[in-house]
Parts: C-alpha cells; structure tokens; sequence
C-alpha cells in the first residue's frame, strides 16, 4: 500500500473521525433510554450532526498540552512556597481575599466538574459530549490548582484550615453554593446556559479581573500564576459556551424563548453572586485594580452588550435585570462591606475600616454615592472603635428565598430604602431581595422552597455543635454555632487590626528583610 | 555529600487542611493528592433536588446498592491528581507518537501481509466504537458516583478511553484509509460476529447502579477485552506472524490495561472487604456480567484466533477468575 496514495484528510474531517464518527445510533437499546435527559427541558435539536466543533483538540494533544502548563504551574508554586512569597504581598489583609477564594470557589469549580460529566455523558451528539468531557476534567484541575496554589498559605494564616467544612455550612458561602447547585439540579441545556454561557461567557471576566489581576497587583505569584495557567482552558470554556447558544438557536425557533428566560434567570443570578466580587476590588484589595463600577461598566456594558447585539439576529435581548444592574452599580460594593464589617464576628476573615486614603480612592470613584451615602456610615463606625464600642451585629440576617444573600440591597431608586419583595406560596411567606429572585422563585417555586437558608436553620437549630444540648443552663447559641462551622474564635473572625495574622506577618517580614 | 543551602524558616501554624488532617489522624504534612482529592465534593446542606432525578440528593451514595461507611475509604495507588494523570499521559502519548512516526517514516505497514493487516484491521477497528462505550460510562460514574476519590480517576478513565479510541483511529487510518473506518462501523452495527459485543455495551449505557457499571465496563470487559485483543492477539499472534509494526502501535493500550488495573482491582477489594453484602453484591454483578461478556467476546476471539481461539479465550477466562478471587469476589 502506498501511503502517499492515501486522500489527505482536512483537519476538520480527521478530528469528525476521531470524535462523532465513533457514535452509532443504538438499536439493542432505544436511544432515548440511552440519553433519557434530552427531552424534559422543551428543548428541541433535530440535527446534532449541524453542532460545529469549537475546538479540535485530541486527547493525545490535550494531554501534552495540558501537561506543559501543569509542569509549569507546579514549578512556580513550590517556589513561591520555598521562597515565602506571601510574605511578599503588598499588605497582609490582601490575604483575607484568598481566604473568601478558596471557601467558595474551588467548589464552585468541582461542581462544575461533575456537571460537565453529566452533560458529557448525557448530550445526546458526540461533538458536545467530547466538548463537555474536556471542560469536566478541565474543572477539576482548577479546583485541585486552587487547592495547591493557596494550601501554603493555610499553613500560615488562619481562615483557611477548614474551607470545605465551611462551604458546605458558612451563612455566606450558601450564595455561591447555592448557585452552583442551582445550576447543576438544572436539566443539561439549562445547566450549558447557566455555566458555560452566562457564568463562563458573560461573567467571567469579572471573576477574574479581582481575584487574578488582583493577585497580580498585589504580588501573589502563586494565586496569579494558577489563574494564568487557566486562561487557555477559560478560552475554550467560553468558546463552548457561545457555541452551545448559537446551536441551540438554530436547531429550532421554539427554543427561543426557553433559552431567553434561561439567560434572564442566570445573568441575575451571576450578577447577584457577584456582590461579594464587587466588595473585593473595592475594599480587600491594598493594590487596586480598578473599581466595581468600572468593570462592570467595561465587561458587561461594553463588551457584554457587544455580545447580546450579536446574539440579537437570534431574537435574543439584553435581559431585563441590565436596567437594575446599572443603578445598583454605584452602591452593591458598599452595601456588602458594611455588611460583612458588621458580621465580622461571624465570618471566617477579618473586616476592617477603609483608611482616609482608601476612603479618598472610593469619593474618586463613586462620585454620586460613597460621600452621599456610605462615608458617613464608615466615619460613624470609625467613631465607635475609637470610643471602645465597636459595632457588632448580634442578630442573624434575613436572606432572599433565591439567591440567599442578606437582605441589604436598595431600591433602584432610593438607595435610602432596603429593596424588600414578600409573597405568600403554600401558606408560606417568602422574601426577596429584588423583583428578578422574585419571578425566579414564581417560575420554579418547587425549587426553591427546597433552598437551606443558613439563618432559618440556625433559629431551627439545626446548626449548633454536634452535641450540643440548647436547653442546657449557660448555652450559647452564638458559641455553638461558630463551633459547628469550626470558626476559630478570635482567630479566624473579628478585625484585622490586632489579630494573630496580622502580628505574625510583621514579625515574620521582619525576620525575612532584617538581621 | 550535599551542599547545605539555607533558606529564611517560618515556623507553619498548620500543616495541612482540618478536613485532611482528620482523615490522616493528626496535623501532618499532606501529599497533592490528599488534598486535592479528600472531601471535596459537596456533601452536606445540598440544596436543591435534581430535576433529572428528584428521588435522589444532587450528591447521593444511594445511586448504588454498594455501602460504604466512609466513600474516602477508596485509594487511587496511582495518586493521581490532574497534574499528575496528565504528565503520566504526556509521556504515554510521547512514547506512542514516536511509535507512530517510526512506523509511518519507513513506510512499514506496507510491510506486512496483506491477510495479516486485514485481520489486525476487522479485529481494531470496531473497537473503536467499544472504547467510545466505555468513554461514556466512566463519565456516567464519574457524574452519578459518590466521593471524589472514585470519581476522580473515573474521570481520567473515560478520557484515557476517548484517546483508546482515537488511536484506534489512527490506526485504521495509517493500516487502511477512512473508508475503513465506514467499514468497521458498519460491521459493528451490522455483522453478526460484532451483535453480542454491541448488544453488551448497549446494554451498559442503560444502566443505572453506576458501580454495577463500574463492575461491568472496568473489571468484566476490559477484563477480558484488553488481555483477549492487546495481549493474546495483537502482541503474540500478529507479532510473530510479521506484524510488529502493528504491535508498535497498540503499545499504548496494553501498558495502559496493566496500570488502571491496579486502580480498577484497589476500587474492587475496598469495596468488598467493606461488608460481606458488598462482596456478594459485587460478585453476583461479577458472575452475570462475565457470563454475558463471555458470550459476546466468543466471536471476536473467533476473528482473531481462529481456530486456537477456544482454548487461548478459556486461558483469558481462568486468568481473569483468579483476579477475582484475589480481589475477594467468590464467583
């Protein structure tokens, strides 16, 4: 046989070769039992051969390249550990960001991890199953290099040491959890919409930007180089996403409205979780990077918009909740540390005060709302520490039925008045923080009837120490409750200023720069 | 001698996570896969039921009829991690690439006898569609398993078996052409000598106690699959009849076979030696799907062996028999 003879295959034939031409349609079996996810959603695909690969990516390749960035990776984080590199960071509170990372979001990445399995498994054209495979796998790296790039910093600082334990109970962390659970009790195509659209497609650069450049800025080398090493396999997850949307479209103009309720619903929901984002650049970084504001005015009014014009030949239109979103934008990230400053005795970091300087930094960048609304707060709070009687919240949040945040945002308009929204399901009340949680709930209420809401559990007394007897003379609820999310007291929690992190990072810069 | 290079020393509050540190017995130094494997998933306060499953948790140990007191109680003896699976691979598939090119740059599949090439090509190329089935079912168990433990490497598996089927692939392509592949499709979906075989992987893609599939896809077939084609056929019987070249390029899947083997039979043995119910349960499953297995891989053994095939197909039987016993499965 002459090889030379052979008809030269084109990248795009080989790879269909090397991917679909490996399914077959089932006959001992009827395939619809073998992909029995396909149908209850109301989606409908009539041609999954008309799926356009986005990406080409074999596993023998996938492999090396996968490797080479692992080999990298690995390099730099044992000797930013060797070296102590966190000692190197602008100013030791930068650290409490890390801690709010890795209690939220390497969960966030293994759940999905186990829902691209799912769909992977479960999409019933193998150019999406293969697609959704390598994201899967994909996740559980970034959950595992998160892990690794910040398990030295748990053995240094504290608020690290139980980050699993807390993701699954913390009152805080039921946001992202929540979330992401959402999504993956979600059937496939809602699931595609809600992570590898809307999370992974439209937001995703607004996760990045503070915990990434941020690190970036502010001189961690490691939580830098783990979300750089992500940046290719983040590509190929939005590319995914985009393409799954557009296909979707195309198969059937019925789909057209499932699939806009499905962006309504999840753009809310992405820009709700958000919130703690916003806080972040706007509070926890020493080092800005921008502001809040400015993020969201580039990533998702400029290039977001860009993106729903694409999209609108389809039919598709820039949700609803944008409007909201454009108001809320001069107030979420002072609205949230207040919030957490307040709650510090119940948080797994430490809250501070800005300094005049930061306070300055935020006048500058939120010109019509921080000297209006929240400089005053902060001056009052500095007054209180200065006379010995910080202030503490003692009582438990009520939270939105939906997205289990607080019940701490203001109406669009008045950012005077708490955006407070009630309605009655069953016999039940309910609360919302927004009229967008509230038609999610109205759409789905046998959903989210089922939320844990951590402070209705908590006055159930479902959260107290294993053991623990309330009737007991003495008990503490408070002291129970911070034992049962092994919150260190005293360590963990309370302010910056005088804590153990903050004394060990002096002495320790110290005895690394001086003889 | 060493050269003793010093660097500034901080004495760790910590060594490890608490999560890790409880499953270790005591706050001490952790590997990479400890702490990038224990306890991850999700398991407690889950939220919400799945709307493709409301019977169960969106993370449920009852997917199975297999009881574990502890779902961390299994050990990958690879230890892998993604970083660590990945450079195992890298170095696999660097290995195989130069096979390839060897075989490719001397133009040495025209080498072999036609006959020869032709039976290596109805034997491998169906296969193709074999490793797609186990590529799904290792996703299944790894979406509906429980404990990252074992649905990790559950994960690595289906994409080793995704790359098994690309090099499947290749090897029609570099043996024959595309129409090859057409070819060999068709028989699998066509040619009676292929029916049982496919009517098995159907049958597992329907299956719903992903550790059932487990037993099914990772122990039984591959169990008597990867010895029967990679060991019996492909690296004694085409070898010796002038067919190196096309053991050359196999050579990835039977090094591979004898490495997840030790993870699939460790996955076995911590299951069995957890209750006298499990090792009845995982037996029973063992003893029907071997049956089953049995009956399909007849044919194919046939296509290869011919007329030896009886006996070299009873010695693959026995040999996977006693693997069972040893893992404590009384067949």
């Amino acid at each position: 046989m002459d090889m030379n003879a052979k008809k030269k295959l084109g990248l795009k034939e080989k790879y269909a070769l090397m991917t679909r031409n490996l399914g077959w349609e089932t006959t001992y079996e009827p395939m619809d039992k073998v992909f029995p996810q396909m149908d209850y959603e109301g989606i409908r695909i009539h041609d999954w051969d008309k799926w356009e690969d986005p990406f080409r990516l074999t596993m023998d390749a996938y492999w090396k390249y996968q490797a080479e960035k692992e080999k990298k990776l690995y390099a730099i984080i044992d000797a930013y550990a060797q070296n102590n590199g966190h000692l190197n960071v602008t100013d030791a509170r930068y650290i409490n960001a890390l801690k709010i990372f890795l209690s939220a979001v390497p969960s966030l990445e293994y759940n999905a991890h186990r829902g691209f399995a799912r769909l992977g498994r479960e999409m019933r054209g193998v150019g999406p199953q293969v697609a959704c495979q390598m994201q899967a796998i994909d996740e559980i790296r970034h959950a595992q290099t998160q892990i690794h790039s910040l398990s030295n910093y748990n053995k240094f600082y504290n608020g690290f040491h139980d980050w699993k334990h807390m993701n699954d109970r913390v009152w805080y962390l039921s946001v992202p959890k929540s979330f992401f659970e959402d999504a993956c009790t979600c059937g496939p195509f809602e699931f595609i919409i809600a992570i590898g659209f809307s999370f992974e497609y439209v937001l995703t650069n607004l996760v990045f930007m503070p915990f990434i450049s941020g690190a970036a800025y502010n001189g961690d080398l490691g939580a830098m180089t783990f979300g750089f090493s992500a940046q290719s396999d983040e590509a190929r997850h939005m590319t995914l996403g985009l393409e799954v949307i557009k296909f979707m479209l195309e198969q059937d103009p019925a789909n057209l409205p499932i699939i806009q309720r499905w962006i309504d619903k999840w753009t809310w929901r992405g820009v709700r979780l958000l919130t703690i984002v916003a806080m972040l650049m706007d509070y926890m970084l020493p080092k800005r990077v921008m502001s809040w504001k400015e993020a969201w005015e580039v990533y998702f009014e400029e290039n977001g918009m860009a993106l729903f014009n694409d999209l609108a030949r389809y039919g598709i239109k820039v949700p609803d909740c944008a409007a909201l979103i454009k108001k809320e934008k001069d107030h979420i990230s002072h609205q949230a540390w207040n919030a957490f400053y307040t709650a510090g005795m119940i948080t797994n970091f430490h809250t501070w005060l800005p300094s005049e300087d930061e306070m300055n930094w935020l006048s500058s960048k939120y010109p019509d709302s921080f000297d209006k609304y929240y400089r005053p707060r902060f001056e009052y709070y500095r007054q209180r520490e200065k006379e010995g009687k910080r202030f503490y919240n003692k009582t438990l949040p009520m939270l939105c039925q939906v997205c289990q945040i607080p019940m701490l945002f203001t109406e669009g308009d008045d950012p005077t008045l708490i955006s407070y929204r009630q309605i009655e399901h069953k016999g039940d009340k309910y609360h919302f923080c927004s009229d967008h949680c509230q038609h999610i709930f109205e759409h789905e209420p046998e959903k989210y009837v089922e939320a844990w809401l951590p402070a209705h559990q908590i006055y159930q007394g479902n959260c107290f120490a294993e053991g623990a007897d309330p009737t007991a003379p003495g008990f503490d609820p408070l002291k129970s409750v911070l034992d049962y999310w092994h919150l260190d007291f005293g360590r963990d929690n309370l302010d910056f200023e005088g804590s153990e992190d903050q004394k060990n990072f002096a002495a320790w810069r110290q005895q690394a720069t001086t003889n | 001698m060493q050269i003793d290079l010093r660097t500034v020393s901080i004495k760790p509050l910590r060594h490890t996570f608490d999560h890790v540190a409880r499953r270790l017995g005591a706050d001490k130094p952790a590997s990479r896969y400890q702490e990038g494997t224990f306890d991850v998933q999700p398991s407690d306060n889950l939220q919400y039921r799945p709307t493709w499953d409301p019977e169960h948790e969106l993370y449920d140990p009852a997917r199975t009829q297999v009881v574990m007191k502890d779902w961390y109680a299994f050990k990958d003896p690879r230890q892998y991690y993604y970083g660590t699976y990945t450079m195992a691979r890298a170095r696999q598939q660097e290995a195989a690439e130069a096979s390839f090119d060897f075989v490719e740059t001397r133009g040495l599949a025209a080498t072999l006898p036609p006959d020869l090439s032709r039976r290596a090509l109805d034997v491998l190329v169906p296969l193709r569609h074999v490793a797609y089935g186990a590529n799904l079912n290792n996703t299944a168990m790894c979406a509906y398993g429980y404990g990252t433990a074992i649905t990790q490497p559950c994960m690595y598996q289906a994409m080793d078996q995704l790359g098994i089927a690309q090099y499947l692939t290749r090897i029609g392509l570099l043996l024959a052409d595309a129409s090859e592949l057409e070819a060999g499709k068709s028989r699998w979906v066509g040619d009676g000598r292929w029916q049982g075989l496919r009517r098995y992987v159907e049958n597992t893609l329907v299956l719903k106690d992903w550790f059932e599939l487990f037993v099914a896809q990772n122990l039984v077939l591959d169990g008597l699959l990867f010895p029967l084609v990679y060991d019996q056929f492909i690296d004694k019987r085409v070898a010796n009849e002038g067919g190196a070249p096309v053991s050359m390029v196999c050579a990835f899947m039977p090094d591979w076979f004898a490495e997840t083997s030790r993870w699939v039979d460790a996955s076995i043995k911590t299951a069995a030696a957890e209750s006298p119910q499990n090792a009845q349960l995982l037996a029973d499953w063992t003893s029907a799907w071997l049956l089953r297995a049995t009956d399909a891989l007849e044919p194919v053994a046939t296509l290869a062996l011919g007329e030896d095939a009886g006996p070299v197909f009873e010695t693959v039987v026995d040999a996977f028999k006693a693997r069972a016993g040893k893992l404590g499965l009384p067949l």
